[in-house]
Formats: structure tokens, C-alpha cells, sequence
């Protein structure tokens, strides 16, 4: 469904079912140069079972009016924001890569709205190396073939997603060029620089009073596992550790929902 | 800066979408010969039935050993994902039903084989889906057959029987500028020769009968989406960006903003018309596509060889190889297919028609039958046979004479093929006494 969220229309997947006033909420938000079709498959399934669900497509990204937000803090309220366009006083906040500090911090601003704060393919501090960043800036599609390598861990991960019959690194090379494509100047860069440039988490993850829970991939490589220490620590989360790269919700859709209904049951 | 990528072509021929098998530790691909797979509850039959899981539930829709073959092919052209399919005639069928129905219009080229161009020209215009036939070489025809309600162009990389080489940047972009697809039919190439992905195709099917199987066993179709195509904003295609009555009022572009079109072919076409490719067939077809690279390799090596001879030969009218210059786009192969042509291909013999039956009766090696794509030698006349049903305008038109024989070259000793084509020859030029 398309909102006005800060005088821009944005655009929300629901989960396959209408949007209804009342009932438990929860707020996919997706990484960096990808959309709310990374979620589909969790979002239709929370939408069936109970839940009101908005999977989001970020400011310049997918079916949402640009342009992209300069920060994780300027997408945090834009999060909080999109709540009260779509009346939902509280919600579930599930965010990955990138949108997991979007989430991190959108719990952090508004901890009183927070049911929950799930992250997934998570890393803090989320540094990019310079020489992802430049390659980004010069050689964008360069950059999307290297991101797209270091984020599957496998070549036969399985059932794959959203079904059997699909090729996991074709999708996400596919989703990653058509929203560059379609977004306002080089928006890869742009992602990787708010990740990279994002330094409140400590702070942020001090804040937050819900129930955390990292959904971590044993075999990422672009948030690895050892860099969520700190923020398991900081939050007192709940750890998931699944077998996976980091496109976790594609190499391990069962895992990560099996992981998401101990953080948020049906 | 210098970085890792994919897995090459090679390594993917083998492993793309395969692993070990979990229950068993098998490493070649396990046949899943099994018709349903059990739900471990009904909260998870539900879910899968409603797309909130990922998973089989009925072969004709999906199977484990089916989806290693659709995603290796997946990989190998560069696309999102593929739908296996029971021929390659299936594959097309599915395409077009996804996308089009009564009161829609295709643009396609006329060279095309034979079966393609039945479907488009008699049975689907029957269902009220008309085509246009234009000539692939006229790129101007493309864009003026182009109407309101078309909805795909249509060639084939390699057109049937001629080898016209469909120039794929050109024609994507006149269907991408009328808001349109372009689906090619990439059976003589195979993506080893050509990924017409990357030169701006958005939907590939092959006949996986011929190269990507290759030894002439099963028959079985697939079709990839290059995931490229923006259907949504196209407008043209309320097939897949409004809601899908048939399957919970879906909207496909928005659950898979890539994705769109494989969802409905698989949750609309393979459920409802059910052409679906046999677990076992894709099994057979996976073994030929591991040694696709060098078997391709080698029947380019041994076609080039046999047109070198046919080339040379008094009794041959022409050769119609695109590494020939004489072939009119010998130019556009020479950009497109760098890797070569492919070993498909069709020469006039100089004589009666009774001298053609005379050469094919007299080959020893060379098998006569309709098949291509073989990892043995073959020989068919197109006249008499795949393109039987065409008229002479439309024979032309596909660049086909009484006299056209068609071979295909397999990967026999290269050496031996010459000679059984020599004496073949010669029966020929006796036969004109």
C-alpha cells in the first residue's frame, strides 16, 4: 500500500492481505540497494498469522518516492513516521544489514513503540572498506557483482526464494541493478556510505528496552559473526546462529522463521 | 578493484544449484521420483499452499531434482530463475500464456522452426492471440508490426533453418522502447555460444531435447526470466502487476520485484495447463548439462571442419554457416557469437530434389531424423519434414529451398563425417543420371 510519509508517497507490502486497523504490527526494512521483496515470504507469513504487517521500500528505493535518506537516524524517524501515517502505535522491528540499524535506531528513538527489535544480518560498527566504497562509486556494477559474491554462501542453498526454481545470486544481482536503476543517482554508494558512516549504535543500542534477538549467518562474510559481539552484549539479545551467508532470508528462509517466531510469535 | 564474482560457466555446468544431498550424503543429484512430499503439519501445508514458505508440494509444480536442472540453467544464462517444461514447445506455450491471451499480438520472427511457428500461426490465433511474421534481418518491420496490444517479440538466436543471426541489442531495444519483452529461443546456441541475457533479451527458452541434453534421450523444454523486465512499468501486463484472482488475489510484481513473471508461469501455468518436465528427464538432461561446455566446444570445432568441406564441394549450391562471409550476417556473428555458430546448419545441394533424397539415403554415419542437437550426427530435409506445413511463400520466407538438407554435426571424429559426406556427395551426383 502507498503512505504519505513525510510529505513523499511511500510504499509498504502488506503481506499479501489488506491493511487493518488493529493488531499486533510488524516493520520489515530491508539492506542496502534492495526492496521489500527480500521479506515476502516472512511477510506473508506473519500477515497470516495475526499480524499486521509492513514490509517497506525505503525513501528511493523500490516503489517509494525519493530521495534517499542521508542517514540511519534520518531513516529511523522516517520508520516512525511511516507508523503513524499507517496509524500503528507500536511495532515489531525487523530490519537487515543496513535496515538492522535502521531498526536498532528507530527502537532507540521511540523505545515506548518498540514490541521488539530483531536483526538480522547484523553487524555494528557496519564499516565498508574503502576500497568497496570506491569501486561502489566508480564501478557500481562492479560493486554489485562483488556484494552479491561475498553475500551467498553457497551455490545450491535450498528450497531457494521465494520458490524451487530459482537462482538465489541471479535474484539478488537482478533486484540490486533494477534498484540502482531506478533510484536517484548512485544509490549503492550512497546505502554503503550510511552504513558505513552510521556511529550511535552504542548509544542507540543503550536506549532500547524491548527484546532484542540477532539472527546472525555462521557463514557471513559481509556482517561476520564476530562483529555482533558487542551489540549481543550492548542489547542483551537473543543470538540465532543459522547456517548461511548473508542473504539469510534467501539461502535459509525456514531457519530464519523459525528464528523469528521464538523473537515474535504468532 | 579486483574482487570475487560468480563461479565461471564451467564451474557452474556442474554445481549450480546442487549439493550433496543432505539425507544421504549422495553426491550426483538424487531422482525424486516421488509424485507429493509430506507436510510435517497443517500450519505448514497451509503456509506452503499460501506462499509463506518456500517448498514442494506436488511434482508438477515443483521437485527437488527438477529445480537443481532450473537453476542450473538459471545460472548458466544469468537469469533470476527458470520453469523446466515437458518440450521446448511447452516452454514457448507457457511464455506466451503468461503474458497474453485472446486479443493479444505477438511480433516474431519468420524463421522459426517449424512446430514454433505452427503454435504461433494456427493454434494460438485460434485462442485469439495473433502474430506478426516479419524478417529478422528487417529491423524497421520489427518496430512497424508493433501494436497496441502486443505483448512479446519473439526470435530465435540462431533462426531455424537458415541461421539467421536475430540481433538481439537492436530488437530488445525496439521492444524495450514500445514497452515490451523479447523472448528468444536460444535451442542452437545454448548459453555456452551466446547469453541472450546479456545482450538485453528478457525471457530465453530452450528445446533442452537438443544441446543442453545432448545425447538425443529425453524431451524437455525450459524458460528463464533475465528478471530484468520491468512489467509493472510497462503497463501492458495486468497479468502480473493487478490482482490474481486465481491465486489469493496475488499481485506477482509485488511479491517479486524480479521474480514476477516466473510466479505466475509456475503458479498459474505449470498448475493449470501442467506441461511440467518429469523429475527423471531432468535428471537425464542434468548430466548433459554438466559437459555442456566441451561438448560444445566440440561440435563447433567439428561444424567448422564439415562447412569448410561442404564449402569447398562442386555439388553445393552454398553453405549457410554465419562464419562464412557469404552468409548475409556473417558480420553480426562475428559480434554476437564469438565462440562460433553452433553446428546447426543447412547447405543446397546443386541438383533435382531426388538427388537430395539420393544423399540423405546414402549417408552411413549421419542418422536421418528430426532431432538436433545430438551428440551424433544427423541429416533431415526441412522441406518434406519440420517445415512440411508451410506454403512456398513461407518456405522463402524462412529462407528454405526444396533443396535445403539440414545437418546436425555431432561429436563424432570430425574426419569420419567428411567421408561419409563425400560418399554421400557422390551418390548424389550419380543419381542425376
Amino acid at each position: 500500500m502507498k503512505l504519505d510519509v513525510q510529505g513523499r508517497a511511500a510504499y509498504a507490502y502488506t503481506g499479501g492481505k489488506p491493511w487493518s486497523d488493529d493488531g499486533p504490527c510488524v516493520v520489515f526494512i530491508h539492506g542496502a540497494l534492495n526492496d521489500h521483496s527480500v521479506w515476502t515470504l516472512l511477510a506473508r507469513w506473519y500477515a497470516h498469522h495475526g499480524h499486521r504487517v509492513l514490509a517497506v521500500d525505503q525513501p528511493g528505493h523500490g516503489r517509494s518516492d525519493g530521495p534517499p535518506l542521508a542517514s540511519v537516524e534520518a531513516l529511523a524517524d522516517w520508520v516512525l513516521a511511516l507508523l503513524d501515517a499507517a496509524g500503528a502505535t507500536s511495532a515489531h522491528l525487523v530490519g537487515h544489514s543496513m535496515g538492522s540499524l535502521i531498526a536498532l535506531e528507530a527502537a532507540s528513538r521511540a523505545p515506548e513503540r518498540a514490541a521488539a527489535l530483531v536483526m538480522v544480518g547484523t553487524a555494528y560498527p557496519m564499516k565498508v572498506s574503502d576500497a568497496l566504497l570506491s569501486t561502489a562509486r566508480d564501478d557500481p556494477a562492479r560493486a554489485i557483482a562483488m556484494v552479491n559474491a561475498f553475500s551467498h554462501s553457497g551455490i545450491a542453498s535450498k528450497p531457494s526464494y521465494p520458490g524451487p526454481g530459482a537462482w538465489l545470486r541471479g535474484g539478488a544481482s537482478a533486484l540490486m541493478h533494477r534498484t540502482q536503476d531506478g533510484g536517484e543517482g548512485n544509490l549503492f554508494e550512497h546505502d554503503f556510505r550510511v552504513c558505513d558512516a552510521y556511529g550511535s549504535g552504542v548509544e542507540a543500542a543503550g536506549r532500547v528496552t524491548c527484546p532484542a534477538h540477532l539472527i546472525i549467518g555462521t557463514r557471513d562474510v559481509m556482517t561476520p559473526p564476530k562483529a555482533t559481539k558487542e551489540l549481543a552484549g550492548m542489547l542483551d539479545a537473543t543470538v540465532h546462529r543459522i547456517v548461511s551467508g548473508h542473504a539469510l532470508m534467501q539461502e535459509a528462509p525456514d531457519a530464519v522463521l523459525n528464528a523469528m517466531r521464538a523473537a515474535i510469535p504468532a | 578493484m579486483p574482487g570475487p564474482s560468480d563461479p565461471a560457466f564451467d564451474t557452474l555446468a556442474l554445481h549450480a544449484g546442487a549439493a550433496p544431498d543432505p539425507a544421504t550424503g549422495a553426491r550426483a543429484t538424487p531422482i525424486h521420483l516421488t509424485t507429493s512430499f509430506v507436510f510435517e503439519s497443517s500450519e505448514h501445508a497451509a503456509s506452503l499452499f499460501n506462499m509463506e514458505r518456500a517448498g514442494h508440494v506436488y511434482s508438477r509444480i515443483s521437485n527437488p531434482t527438477t529445480a537443481v536442472f532450473e537453476e542450473r540453467v538459471a545460472a548458466l544464462e544469468g537469469g533470476v530463475g527458470a520453469i523446466a517444461t515437458a518440450s521446448g514447445q511447452a516452454a514457448l506455450h507457457l511464455a506466451v500464456a503468461t503474458i497474453a491471451g485472446a486479443g493479444s499480438h505477438i511480433v516474431a520472427s519468420a524463421a522459426l522452426y517449424g512446430g514454433s511457428h505452427n503454435l504461433l500461426s494456427y493454434t494460438l490465433s485460434r485462442f485469439g492471440i495473433a502474430t506478426t511474421f516479419v524478417k529478422p534481418r528487417d529491423i524497421d518491420a520489427w518496430r512497424a508490426a508493433i501494436r497496441p496490444n502486443t505483448r512479446l517479440l519473439f526470435g530465435e538466436s540462431l533462426g531455424n533453418p537458415g541461421l539467421d543471426v536475430l540481433d538481439i541489442p537492436r530488437v530488445s531495444q525496439i521492444a524495450h522502447d514500445a514497452g515490451l519483452p523479447l523472448l528468444v529461443d536460444a535451442t542452437f546456441t545454448t548459453p555456452w555460444l551466446q547469453q541472450p541475457f546479456k545482450l538485453g533479451a528478457d525471457l530465453v527458452f530452450h528445446s533442452a531435447t537438443k544441446f543442453l541434453s545432448g545425447h538425443g534421450t529425453v524431451v524437455g523444454g525450459v524458460l528463464a526470466d533475465s528478471g530484468r523486465f520491468d512489467w509493472e512499468r510497462s503497463g501492458r501486463f495486468p497479468e502480473l502487476s493487478a490482482p490474481y484472482a486465481g491465486f489469493h488475489d496475488m499481485v506477482f510484481t509485488e511479491e517479486s520485484t524480479v521474480g514476477a513473471f516466473l510466479l505466475r508461469a509456475r503458479r498459474e501455468g505449470l498448475r493449470d495447463f501442467g506441461a511440467c518436465m518429469s523429475p527423471h528427464t531432468a535428471w537425464l538432461i542434468l548430466q548433459g548439462l554438466e559437459t555442456l561446455p566441451l561438448r560444445m566446444e566440440r561440435h563447433v570445432a567439428n561444424a567448422r571442419k564439415v562447412v569448410a568441406f561442404l564449402a569447398a564441394h562442386p555439388m553445393v549450391a552454398q553453405v549457410g554457416y554465419p562464419e562464412l562471409e557469404s552468409h548475409p550476417d556473417h558480420a553480426l556473428a562475428k559480434t554476437l557469437l564469438p565462440r562460433g555458430c553452433g553446428s546447426v546448419f543447412s547447405f543446397d545441394l546443386r541438383g533435382s530434389r531426388a538427388q537430395g533424397v539420393a544423399l540423405i539415403e546414402a549417408l552411413q554415419l549421419f542418422s536421418h531424423l528430426a532431432n538436433v542437437g545430438d551428440c551424433r550426427s544427423l541429416v533431415i530435409h526441412p522441406a518434406s519434414t519440420t517445415h512440411f506445413r508451410m506454403d512456398d511463400a513461407a518456405l522463402a520466407a524462412a529462407g528454405i529451398t526444396a533443396g535445403t538438407i539440414r545437418l546436425s554435426i555431432g561429436l563424432e571424429d570430425a574426419d569420419d563425417l567428411i567421408i561419409d559426406l563425400k560418399s554421400a556427395l557422390k551418390a548424389a551426383e550419380r543419381a542425376a543420371a
